[in-house]
């Protein structure tokens, strides 16, 4: 199958893959090379911000969602780094997540629609 | 008659293997958890398959018929809606880089991929109202190829396998 398809299509193909590499590697690098020190620590709730800590506190809060309060997030600030370290959501994938220290990045709970982010702020 | 009780036979079949793909997937544990969305995507075999064996028509239509029942039995309003949006933004791409007879099965299934999830990102994005979450599709590009490539060689075995059994 592969080989009737042509070495045309094939070549064609790797150039779509290169394409799709330098586009993210483009990528990757400018979101490299503008990231700075975040200030604030915000932490949005069904895409509305709910709270927003100094990443220079100390914190270790719970972040109650759900209808009936029985979703829970635990973040820690610590070290002008923010994590989760422990959640109630299926996946755990925002417990995995690396610390977060720079301006732009994102830790997110899907489930909970939890997205805890660090801006530049003042 | 006879042609069409066929096809709905065969489209039945693919629609229970792509079902049974997906739950496959979703008993698994997670490839990388660190970050979020990662799947080979195990279904779209038979989206390919049947997008080569048929059209878009019928690859659509065992698609939705999965997407639907894994929600049902697996997901929530939420999980349906990332689904749909994947699967859409997917199958357009690859019936257009099918008719421009550029690509291989394989080239095209690897734009499916990446397409596949741009269009769940977009859906993350409108949802939780953070275009921060877009950098993740720096990842998510990649490992869309990657899966895109294993679902292209997959896909072609499947063609071949099922016409071989004139399926």
């Amino acid at each position: 199958m592969l080989k009737s398809d042509g070495l045309k299509k094939v070549k064609n193909d790797l150039i779509l893959v290169g394409v799709i590499c330098t586009l993210s590697l483009v990528g990757f690098l400018i979101f490299k090379l503008t990231m700075k020190d975040g200030n604030r620590v915000s932490v949005s709730i069904n895409g509305e911000e709910k709270y927003s800590y100094s990443i220079t506190d100390n914190v270790e809060t719970d972040i109650i969602t759900g209808n009936n309060g029985e979703n829970n997030n635990t973040l820690v600030i610590k070290d002008r780094k923010a994590y989760i370290k422990s959640a109630t959501c299926p996946d755990k994938i925002c417990v995995g997540h690396r610390p977060i220290s720079k301006d732009g990045e994102t830790i997110v709970c899907l489930p909970h629609k939890i997205v805890v982010s660090i801006t530049e702020g003042k | 008659m006879k042609i069409q009780t066929k096809k709905i036979t065969v489209l039945a079949l693919f629609s229970a293997m792509a079902i049974i793909f997906s739950y496959i997937e979703a008993i698994l544990p997670p490839i990388w958890s660190a970050i979020p969305g990662i799947k080979v995507g195990l279904a779209n075999i038979v989206t390919v398959a049947l997008l080569y064996r048929f059209s878009i028509k019928e690859a659509s239509i065992v698609a939705f018929i999965r997407i639907i029942i894994i929600a049902l039995l697996f997901g929530n309003a939420m999980t349906l809606m990332y689904s749909i949006a994947g699967f859409v933004l997917s199958i357009a791409i690859m019936a257009i880089l099918k008719k421009t007879g550029m690509f291989s099965t394989v080239g095209v299934s690897i734009a499916g991929g990446v397409f596949h999830n741009l269009g769940q990102i977009i859906v993350a994005m409108i949802v939780l109202q953070t275009k921060e979450i877009g950098y993740y599709m720096i990842i998510l590009a990649i490992t869309g190829t990657v899966a895109g490539i294993l679902i292209g060689i997959a896909g072609n075995l499947m063609l071949k396998y099922s016409s071989k059994r004139r399926l």
